[in-house]
């Protein structure tokens, strides 16, 4: 039985009519237009979907949309300033940090909550971070490198 | 992509109306804390409950406390934070470390401590999608009649795969539960059956309300894990190993270990004590000696099966070597590093 549930989406309100069984990464792509949110394995391995609760890193394939209820999400489209990237998104495009680009929404969430919590990490500590998000194209070194530049801009 | 069932999602605000609501909804009911575990098992069709029940709404469940100098974590506490806790980082390392080798970082910011100690149990028989199990005409653990990992078995052998479980049991916690019938305090080593189906004594309406960690006087605990790659993947071993020192941890005199448990993860449908490992290091000063002999014993009762990861004669093996490394660790932490 579908049900109105109201969630905060990249600062904005927002009331949506789900499903109990709807994830949230459907909701915020099918629902929402939020297309950004990638959905790759679907049962909490790839990270691809990763967005944040309440600033909190988590992977939305393995979250019901009404767990969210009441909770504020922000996905990828809402890092950046109207016209200016986010400076983990700018250090993406200066480090290489993507090549098919499948994987760079969730790493780039990954790696938000990381240097909002340690906004000076160790590579070791940014490869830890980063343990639950998967890419099959870069052997991750760029993406570690981005990570580190993004964290010396701040 | 692999659809969820449809079901009613409740949120309970207190515990009395999250023990109504199961009441209500009879067997087909089951509660729900982080949901990293049940949603994708739901998806694969092991768990079908028609109504899911979220503990996540009830306040007390997510906080963790001191009373009588013990620790009390609530199990809607995620495994971030149990790893990360102050409190739990200085008394209780050992299960600050266990919750952090949990899955990813990602699946601990939502997971739970509650979660991850009614874990429910994996075999590679099992967790599949309904068609994979299909297929093999199911397995006794759920639609079906066979073990196919020991088909002349009348028992399931899905192993116990939780982290901070063995933990909880060598450290001797408690764990309190509430059900319609009232609150009972179980020790954490009654809370687990040697079987793969029923391998909680909680009954279904029972909530697990607190996990009760004793004072941190003069023991000392380490966990060591086995798996594949060091992210992501359950423990296809898992070594908790407990030592009580004569004189206290930390104290500079040539004390002997006074009581020792040393409990294995992932090579049975509990975590497995060995009465006799523990028995081996009591009196010695972790000597070599005295961790070989641990080690041996530990060794012979650990009976893996051919249901998860890794070869499994390897796999048994690695238990000596573990709990050798695991003990080999708590002798290094014997005395403070000289200031």
């Amino acid at each position: 039985m579908k049900r109105t549930i109201t969630l905060t989406v990249n600062g904005a309100p927002r009331s949506v009519e789900v499903e109990p069984r709807a994830l949230l990464a459907l909701v915020l792509r099918d629902q929402l237009d939020l297309t950004g949110t990638h959905i790759g394995c679907d049962t909490s391995q790839c990270g691809a979907c990763t967005v944040h609760i309440d600033g909190r890193a988590v992977k939305s394939c393995t979250m019901l949309a009404v767990q969210a209820e009441g909770h504020a999400v922000t996905t990828i489209e809402g890092l950046a300033a109207k016209d200016r990237l986010h400076p983990l998104q700018q250090a993406f495009w200066d480090k290489h940090g993507l090549q098919c680009g499948f994987c760079t929404p969730g790493m780039i969430m990954t790696a938000a909550d990381l240097l909002a919590h340690n906004p000076k990490p160790s590579e070791a500590e940014i490869r830890h971070a980063l343990e639950g998000n998967l890419c099959r194209c870069t052997g991750y070194q760029n993406i570690v490198a981005a990570v580190q530049l993004a964290a010396g801009a701040r | 992509m692999l659809r969820l069932p449809s079901f009613t999602y409740l949120q309970p605000r207190t515990l009395h109306e999250a023990l109504a609501m199961k009441t209500d909804a009879g067997p087909d009911g089951m509660y729900v804390a982080g949901g990293t575990d049940l949603y994708p098992n739901m998806k694969r069709r092991h768990q079908e409950p028609r109504t899911v029940i979220s503990l996540m709404g009830i306040p007390e469940l997510a906080q963790i406390g001191m009373r009588n100098a013990q620790c009390g974590i609530g199990p809607c506490v995620t495994l971030t934070t149990v790893s990360g806790h102050p409190t739990i980082r200085d008394d209780y390392a050992a299960v600050a470390h266990a919750a952090g080798l949990v899955s990813t970082p990602l699946l601990r910011n939502m997971g739970t401590l509650g979660g991850n100690l009614c874990l429910d149990t994996r075999c590679n028989y099992y967790n599949q999608t309904y068609e994979w199990r299909q297929a093999i005409d199911f397995c006794m653990k759920k639609d079906g009649h066979i073990c196919w990992v020991a088909p002349s078995s009348p028992r399931c052998w899905a192993v116990s795969s939780s982290d901070v479980a063995p933990v909880m049991v060598a450290l001797g916690a408690d764990y309190v539960l509430v059900g319609p019938g009232g609150e009972r305090v179980v020790p954490a080593a009654r809370f687990y059956h040697n079987d793969g189906i029923n391998y909680l004594t909680k009954q279904p309406d029972e909530v697990l309300w607190e996990v009760r960690l004793p004072r941190p006087d003069g023991w000392d605990a380490v966990y060591h894990k086995l798996r594949r790659r060091d992210s992501f993947d359950f423990p296809v071993l898992g070594v908790a190993a407990w030592v009580r020192w004569e004189g206290g941890r930390g104290t500079r005199d040539e004390g002997r270990v006074a009581e020792a448990r040393i409990v294995l993860g992932g090579v049975a449908s509990w975590p497995q004590e060995v009465p006799e490992a523990g028995a081996a290091l009591v009196g010695t000063d972790l000597s070599d000696e005295g961790v070989a002999a641990a080690a041996d014993a530990a060794y012979r009762p650990a009976k893996p099966m051919d249901n998860t990861d890794f070869d499994l004669s390897w796999r048994k093996q690695m238990t000596r070597v573990y709990v050798s490394r695991a003990l080999a660790e708590l002798r290094r932490r014997r005395l403070p590093p000289a200031r």
